[in-house]
């Protein structure tokens, strides 16, 4: 049994059959990461103890009952934002390096619910803020397709850890792209969910009116089973939505309707399209240079609030010069904030500041919710036209390690990404094939709270690749 | 383009502390990110009102019962200061 061509359903059914045990299975992966971390650094931290004791538990149930639910068993990676208690949770800063998680993510408790193995912690770009992976405090990730390019962010640890057989599936989160950017440049599959799908209680947070927590497997249902376990209402997150609000779905391949982004696809990928069926139609994404401007000042708004928190008070990392008695609390914060964070979160927290600052909050953030306000309504009309939109998930490829280094050339690799967590839509990369021998994604972004079909047309154009 | 000043009285705002070297860094790199998102301006939002929250739910509630349980994660919770004393953190002071 080749363990490294695993899918969930593949997975269950060799557990369900006894060709391998769920220890055995935890074994595989933890083993593979113990010796291909060193080089990745796609893990923080491996869960190893935690994983073993809930394989053990699966295969006492399988040896018991003769049957288990459809995730148990499976090993997932959780990125490092997302708290798993008892486990150190870092979100890549040193601020927060001796940090442990005092209780378990909604989306955490609902995989251990359902049995899934938690292999480990993966890396990511500190406070989830980049696209390469390369602002963790804690060393480059690299992609494991080519290491000498990044793997994305700033989920590139969960991202480079499907690709490389680390788990069979990962949670990582997006408030710009940080999931699906990296599924692309590892050629895996990324999803993000509607605003407001899955809870965001320990989730750490970044923009809380963008993000989400999304996942990532080798296929589209591998990515569908792990999202459906992690979804649905949470009374610490009230931002969630109610089941009612969720749209069904179920569509007729000849009626499908397929807005495509102007201008980005050849003639050839155009006339693949075609053959599925549906009805192709040229879109263009309502004001998409304007909705990375609208991104980079509520992004960093929200974020420099959220930040405010890390006083080297309240958490672990504390200058070790600055004694508590020693200065005043002025003193205190500023040293603690100055050598905690990193240099992406310094910079976003100030240019939040500057643009919420006196004077200045009306002229941006007042004219960003604006906007963006805009760009939502321009979305609704031009899903009155077509079911879905297709736009490529990024402008090139994955970027070699230290390529990019002015933050403006990093920010515009979220150009097609931003717009689905500006309108709150669901969105997903699935890999379209290759260009010099790195993988390339095609992104489906459907309608509001139309999850399911993004879903289903995610099989019908994941086809293609094949 | 935001000089050097501003980039002090942000950085105070902000509680971080930046040195001489960062303080120029950031003037340009912030100047060069504002200049790009200045570009909204271009946008007519005349009669557009702001979003506030994109799913469209408003006033969510829950009844208002306290939490008796949750000591074993307050105590996690503490347990991550720094410095702490009985139930509290503990700060620098404040008065002289």
């Amino acid at each position: 049994m080749n363990l490294s061509k695993l899918t969930i359903e593949s997975a269950h059914k060799g557990l369900m059959k006894k060709e391998f045990s769920a220890v055995e299975l935890a074994k595989f992966y933890l083993d593979k990461i113990e010796k291909e971390n060193k080089e990745i650094n796609d893990f923080l931290e491996i869960t190893d103890k935690l994983a073993i004791k809930q394989a053990k538990k699966v295969d006492d149930k399988i040896s018991q009952r003769g049957k288990i639910g459809e995730i148990e068993g499976i090993p997932v990676a959780i990125k490092d934002n997302i708290l798993v208690e008892a486990y150190k949770t870092t979100s890549g800063s040193k601020i927060l390096e001796n940090y442990i998680a005092p209780y378990d993510a909604t989306a955490v408790r609902k995989l251990k619910e359902a049995g899934a193995v938690i292999v480990g912690k993966t890396n990511l770009d500190e406070f989830a803020m980049g696209s390469s992976t390369e602002n963790s405090a804690f060393g480059v990730v690299k992609n494991p397709i080519d290491k000498t390019r990044v793997p994305g962010g700033s989920s590139g640890g969960s991202a480079a850890a499907v690709t490389a057989n680390h788990c069979l599936v990962a949670l990582g989160s997006d408030t710009g792209g940080s999931v699906r950017q990296p599924a692309a440049f590892c050629g895996v599959v990324g999803f993000k969910p509607s605003y407001g799908m899955v809870s965001r209680y320990g989730l750490i947070a970044l923009a809380s009116s963008l993000d989400q927590i999304g996942t990532f497997g080798k296929t589209i249902g591998d990515a569908k089973l792990i999202f459906d376990v992690i979804k649905g209402k949470d009374e610490m997150d009230s931002t969630t939505i109610p089941d009612a609000k969720i749209k069904k779905s179920s569509i007729e391949y000849e009626n499908l309707r397929i807005g495509i982004l102007k201008g980005c696809f050849s003639d050839e990928l155009v006339k693949n399209f075609e053959e599925t069926g549906a009805e192709i139609e040229e879109v263009g994404i309502p004001h998409l240079d304007d909705a990375l401007a609208v991104y980079y000042i509520i992004m960093p708004a929200e974020a420099s609030a959220n930040l405010a928190r890390y006083d080297g008070i309240k958490y672990g990392f504390r200058p070790k010069a600055d004694q508590p008695r020693a200065g005043s609390l002025l003193d205190h914060y500023l040293k603690s904030r100055a050598e905690g964070f990193g240099e992406e979160p310094r910079r976003r927290i100030m240019l939040g500041t500057y643009v919420l600052s006196a004077g200045y909050r009306d002229a941006y953030y007042g004219k960003a919710q604006k906007v963006r306000a805009l760009i939502k309504k321009e979305f609704d009309e031009i899903f009155k036209r077509v079911d879905v939109i297709l736009a490529p998930t990024t402008p090139t490829p994955a970027f070699k390690i230290g390529e990019k280094k002015d933050p403006l050339s990093m920010y515009l690799s979220d150009i097609y990404t931003v717009p689905a967590n500006l309108a709150g839509l669901p969105a997903i990369s699935i890999p379209i094939g290759k260009e010099n021998g790195l993988p390339i994604g095609l992104q489906i972004i459907g309608p509001q709270f139309y999850d399911e079909l993004v879903f289903e047309v995610a099989q019908i154009f994941g086809q293609l690749s094949k | 383009m935001i000089s050097k000043e501003q980039v002090e009285h942000i950085a105070k705002l902000a509680r971080i502390e930046l040195t001489k070297k960062e303080k120029e860094k950031f003037s340009n790199e912030l100047s060069a990110i504002l200049d790009y998102i200045d570009k909204l301006n271009q946008v007519n939002t005349g009669n557009i009102r702001p979003i506030q929250q994109i799913t469209g739910l408003d006033n969510v509630a829950r009844n208002d019962i306290a939490k008796t349980n949750n000591q074993d994660t307050r105590n996690k919770i503490l347990e991550q200061a720094p410095e702490k004393k009985d139930n509290y953190f503990k700060v620098p002071k404040i008065f002289e």
